[in-house]
């Protein structure tokens, strides 16, 4: 039985993990805009989804929606758009780990708030549990709450729809464990861990048929200013611990694995 | 004057409050002393008797919200309960575990009382404030400070908010837990108006897997590398084997396991893979940064296990045939280079004489 949904994805874009990062003051990141960037990792895993349940469901509808400066979701954009079919929502704005979160929220809510033909009550709230950036989980919860969505589901691995319209959650807690929900149906927001599906391969069909509304989008994207909400930052800096570290290179399997049975056993 | 509320809750194990629970009335404990601030302690659980008997010592108003609709962590009813909590409270700091049940809500509590959150705090501090800036002459005047890490654990910054209510969440393992005898006290009950619940809370499941592999409670992390299902000295791969040594090193010392992205995504692309491994063992970037006291790495190689991963771990070796790994140089304590097969099938068979 198909449930057509709505599904809005929260998605930020992030510096490429593998860069090195160096904080500057105010603060950011040193040469920030030329960093190579990526879709957050997360927020990845949540379009993945969407994608998947929208392969799952005609009639369901992806939208993605995304605060960044124009030029770095431009460049994000032409690799994504390849991955899964969406709508873009772009939101001109600063991005990085640094900017209030609940004025990201407050930005994206009103954004989706302001999507045409968004039903409710087939809205599916999806984004990254957490972020590469500012990493603190609060943003899709805050939009969610703006928007007034009282089912929330948070680390999500797993969800299963339901013939009667609900769905079973599966949301990861302490020990390894996950905590499974069963929810009426939507509205929710379900911020999503990393699920358990690959990276789709790319696909130039889709990513054409993407970029044919994505561009529009992105010059036509409003701007958003984040007000600082009383944040101060007193001090943003690289972690300075440098360990000094001994290889051995000369000892035996036998001789490193008496070493290491010592230093397990040791308190 | 602050007015500090500390927000806990029990869980499935018991009617005692959770230990990260613990570690924040610690921390609401002290940072109250510093301060000079009143204290509040709120508690959701199915029944609070017997979790406030250890919160007897700390002098703070106890609020409890309890019945069966909190037995279980839900958003509709956490929040609920932690809001009815603030507002009787009448807070101008909360602090939070940073629980699975508790992150699900706070922002969204801190949304409801019009107030702000930050999460992820490592360290709480109070700087007197001087005429022009902070000073420890000071002006009687002091300003509350929150450690965090930002970036994945690759940037700290220090950050204050001059508006209220704030809401700060602690991560676990930064304080410890509050320990006091025992004894009778009284606790307030705040009655709680529920909305419609449309969620129910059916259980908790392990992944599908052979053993338990993650314990956040061990003191030892093994972390597990790509280069455990990579071709061997024979040119062949041995899964098998490395799950087998893998499996039993955490049986011997009840090791918590790790694992990096690499290695954990081989099991979506069809590639040889460790059965017991899933994303939930993962750590780094869109991983876990766990704390134990030690960690040993094995067959790793790149900037995620030793570097994000890593962040939080005291002790820390690793086996490498890579004896130029530049991740591991001044991130580890020590690099052995060798084969991370025959040292750990050498370790087993140590650790198994020695438990004879």
């Amino acid at each position: 039985m198909s449930n057509p949904l709505h599904i809005v994805v929260c998605a930020g874009i992030v510096p490429d993990p593998l860069q090195t990062l160096e904080p500057i003051p105010g603060p950011g990141l040193k040469n920030e805009m030329v960093l190579p960037a990526v879709l957050d990792p997360w927020a990845a895993s949540a379009l993945y989804e969407a994608a998947n349940l929208a392969a799952k469901n005609p009639g369901t509808k992806v939208w993605l929606v995304s605060l960044g400066s124009k030029a770095k979701l431009q460049q994000v954009m032409m690799t994504v758009a390849q991955k899964a079919s969406f709508e873009l929502v772009p939101i001109d704005g600063p991005i990085g780990g640094f900017p209030d979160a609940h004025s990201t929220a407050a930005a994206l809510a009103e954004a989706i708030q302001s999507l045409p033909g968004l039903d409710r009550s087939k809205l599916l709230l999806f984004g990254g549990w957490e972020s590469a950036t500012r990493g603190a989980g609060v943003t899709l919860q805050l939009t969610g709450e703006i928007l007034g969505i009282t089912d929330q589901f948070q680390g999500v691995d797993q969800i299963t729809l339901n013939d009667d319209g609900g769905f079973e959650v599966l949301e990861r807690v302490e020990g390894g464990k996950h905590q499974v929900s069963v929810c009426a149906g939507p509205p929710a927001v379900l911020g999503w861990a990393t699920g358990n599906l690959p990276e789709p391969r790319n696909n130039p069909q889709t990513g054409m048929a993407n970029m044919r509304t994505i561009m529009p989008a992105l010059q036509k994207a409003k701007a958003a200013k984040l007000e600082a909400n009383g944040l101060r930052y007193l001090s943003a800096s690289l972690p300075r611990q440098q360990r000094t570290t001994r290889v051995v290179k000369d000892l035996s399997p036998d001789e490193i694995a008496t070493e290491l049975a010592v230093w397990i056993g040791a308190e | 004057m602050e007015s500090i509320l500390v927000l806990t809750h029990t869980d499935d194990s018991g009617p005692a409050l959770t230990k990260p629970s613990l570690e924040a009335v610690t921390a609401g404990y002290d940072l109250a002393a510093q301060l000079g601030a009143t204290l509040s302690i709120g508690i959701v659980a199915v029944d609070a008797a017997s979790a406030v008997t250890s919160l007897a010592s700390t002098g703070a108003r106890l609020l409890a919200v309890t019945g069966e609709p909190f037995a279980q962590p839900r958003y509709a009813t956490d929040a609920a309960a932690c809001e009815a909590l603030c507002r009787a409270a009448n807070a101008t700091i909360v602090l939070a575990p940073g629980t699975s049940r508790f992150t699900r809500v706070a922002a969204g509590v801190a949304h409801r009382l019009g107030g702000f959150i930050d999460t992820h705090i490592t360290a709480i501090a109070q700087q007197m404030l001087g005429a022009s800036g902070p000073s420890p002459l000071g002006t009687g005047e002091c300003r509350l400070e929150a450690t965090r890490w930002f970036y994945r654990q690759r940037i700290e910054a220090v950050l204050t908010r001059d508006v209220r209510p704030w809401f700060l969440l602690l991560d676990a393992g930064t304080n410890a837990p509050f320990a006091a005898q025992p004894a009778p006290i009284q606790v307030e009950q705040i009655q709680v108006q529920l909305p419609a619940l449309r969620t129910t809370v059916t259980g908790l499941r392990a992944p599908t897997q052979t053993a338990q592999t993650i314990r956040p409670e061990a003191k030892l992390l093994l972390v597990a590398g790509a280069g455990w299902t990579k071709k061997q000295l024979d040119g062949q791969t041995h899964p098998t084997q490395a799950g087998d040594l893998i499996l039993n090193f955490l049986r011997h010392t009840n090791a918590s396991l790790g694992s990096s992205k690499s290695l954990v995504d081989q099991g979506t692309d069809n590639q040889p893979v460790l059965p017991f491994l899933t994303h939930l063992n993962q750590i780094g970037q869109t991983g876990a940064t766990p704390r134990h006291l030690k960690g040993l790495s094995t067959c790793c190689h790149g900037e995620e296990p030793h570097v994000v991963g890593w962040r939080f771990i005291a002790e820390r070796r690793a086996i490498s045939l890579d004896p130029n790994c530049g991740w591991t140089r001044g991130k580890a304590d020590v690099v052995y280079i060798a084969d991370a097969f025959q040292v750990i099938a050498k370790l087993n068979a140590l650790l198994e004489a020695t438990e004879n």
